[in-house]
């Protein structure tokens, strides 16, 4: 470390690069901690967002038309309205009125921030994720269903056993595309103050007057966590691969 | 996936047809309690329990109902929505002429250009909206002098840059996968009939690739109207900007959630015809196998 910051005060006068993510340890901390948080809101966003995926789809296939007719109503909603929109209903209008009394007597938000930002994300993200899973359900061979069936399966057992692997393999692709902006739109958790990774960085900006760097640093930062998850997610298209099908 | 509420519309179609299923007994009594309907109804009580008191706190001696307040405000927010649209129309705008260049440049037989063209779409495709909107507000001048004369730079024409920087980068990866898709044989054939390569690209690729592009582009349309609220984080008075500024002159708190409703409403009365126009085109144009 020692070195690396020799290398940094020499870089400084030459270039004015102020990387103080790299020089000063309250930055640094402070970056690692966007950083962390970040990636938090991201995995948990995904995960919760993949289980709204998987229950929205499998409830359009469902013979009640009231349950399909609600959800096709979510996916359009969520899917034509701005997510900052949606974020800010979430905190601003939902938020204030959803309060409990705390132990000081006063009222306290029963949500904290962190918390809108995720449910926001998840439902935002989940219901395209409806889409791209009812496409690969729909692109499931009827056959392999109808030989399900005559096998004796459960319309419970066909899709966790056998329409869900095959739909999960089918609509891989676009699902990546979609968490990858999921992960981009971790940024808008800006807007309501939630300390990820543009905050801090804004944070840090403001106090070193390093925005040039700092810019940088985030624009690379993001590019770097998006390029992880492309490469989880293509380790995870090759591991699910079955020969001879798809492609 | 088997689902028995689509009936075959198939002359002859008679029950006995169907494949043979058994009746399920009735649900026992348990079930036929707690479903998702007697769920759903739980949870919208609980809501109101919850909510109803905060409502009655908050309440103002105010006269004017909440539909009153909306109808007052509907000018002001419809001036910042066609902001909004505004913003949107140019960048579109822009990032299609930038994004249809790139995309050429990504299919350039010299490999350089080619690698440069396509790190420069990654990059932008890949990095958050928000980000270049910051990068663009903050590094770029606020007015410019050329010639002695000093032209202004607004902070709105900044996030029209800002947000056609990711327009570029996706319409230029639609253009790629577009000229790609289209067969080689129209190329070997137009050069057989001796058109250039520049000749081949405009005369007869770039049209071909108008209607396989249109329904993503449709798509992305939809999708950069919806970032549009974004600057307004940024300090320009959008739509979204308008609508704090209103709540916080009302001061209500019963207000917020239906004054944010009406704002989605509006993106949606905008956004899902141009979706669901894009659905058509996407059926219609969809290769036929």
């Amino acid at each position: 470390m020692d070195f690396a910051n020799t290398f940094i005060d020499w870089l400084r006068p030459d270039w004015f690069l102020n990387l103080a993510v790299v020089s000063d340890d309250y930055n640094r901390g402070r970056y690692v901690a966007g950083l962390w948080m970040t990636i938090k809101l991201s995995v948990v966003s995904i995960f919760l967002s993949l289980i709204v995926g998987v229950l929205g789809a499998a409830v359009q296939g469902a013979p009640s038309r009231t349950l399909r007719v609600a959800v096709g109503i979510f996916v359009a909603f969520f899917r034509n309205t701005p997510p900052l929109v949606q974020l800010y209903f979430f905190y601003f209008a939902i938020g204030t009125v959803l309060r409990i009394t705390g132990d000081n007597g006063l009222p306290q938000p029963l949500i904290s921030n962190f918390g809108w930002a995720i449910i926001s994300l998840s439902l935002f993200a989940g219901a395209l994720n409806v889409e791209i899973f009812r496409a690969g359900v729909e692109a499931v061979p009827r056959s392999t269903v109808e030989a399900a069936e005559a096998l004796g399966y459960t319309r419970l057992q066909i899709y966790t056993d056998i329409v869900l692997p095959l739909a999960v393999r089918v609509s891989l692709p676009a699902l990546g595309t979609n968490l990858v902006n999921l992960v981009k739109t971790t940024t808008l958790a800006y807007a309501i103050a939630v300390p990820e990774l543009l905050y801090v960085s804004a944070q840090i900006w403001s106090e070193d007057l390093n925005v040039r760097e700092m810019m940088n640093v985030l624009l690379v930062s993001y590019v770097g966590l998006v390029a992880i998850l492309v490469w989880v997610l293509h380790r995870w298209e090759k591991a699910l691969r079955i020969p001879g099908y798809g492609e | 996936m088997y689902s028995p509420h689509l009936k075959p519309k198939v002359r002859g179609h008679m029950p006995v047809m169907l494949p043979l299923r058994l009746r399920a007994d009735s649900l026992p009594l348990a079930d036929r309690l707690f479903n998702l309907w007697t769920l759903t109804a739980l949870v919208l009580a609980l809501a109101v329990v919850l909510i109803g008191p905060a409502f009655a706190q908050l309440a103002t001696p105010d006269e004017r109902t909440t539909l009153t307040i909306l109808l007052e405000w509907t000018p002001t927010l419809a001036k910042g929505f066609g902001f909004n649209v505004l913003i949107s129309v140019l960048s579109m705008l822009i990032g299609t002429v930038m994004g249809v260049f790139l995309g050429v440049l990504q299919v350039s037989q010299t490999r350089p250009i080619r690698q440069a063209a396509w790190l420069v779409t990654q990059f932008f495709r890949n990095s958050p909206w928000l980000v270049l909107l910051f990068y663009c507000i903050l590094l770029i001048p606020f007015q410019f002098e050329i010639f002695g004369v000093n032209i202004p730079f607004p902070g709105w024409i900044k996030a029209v840059i800002g947000l056609s920087l990711p327009v570029m980068a996706y319409t230029s990866e639609f253009m790629r996968g577009a000229i790609l898709s289209i067969p080689t044989g129209q190329w070997e054939s137009a050069e057989s009939l001796g058109f250039s390569r520049r000749m081949t690209l405009t005369n007869i690729i770039l049209p071909q690739t108008v209607k396989r592009v249109l329904p993503s582009w449709m798509n992305l349309y939809a999708v950069l109207t919806m970032a549009t609220p974004l600057v307004s984080i940024i300090g320009v008075d959008d739509v979204m900007a308008l609508t704090r500024a209103a709540l916080s002159a009302e001061g209500r708190a019963d207000l917020l959630i239906p004054m944010y409703l009406y704002i989605l409403s509006w993106f949606f009365l905008y956004c899902y015809p141009i979706s669901s126009l894009t659905r058509v085109l996407e059926r219609k144009y969809s290769v036929k196998l």
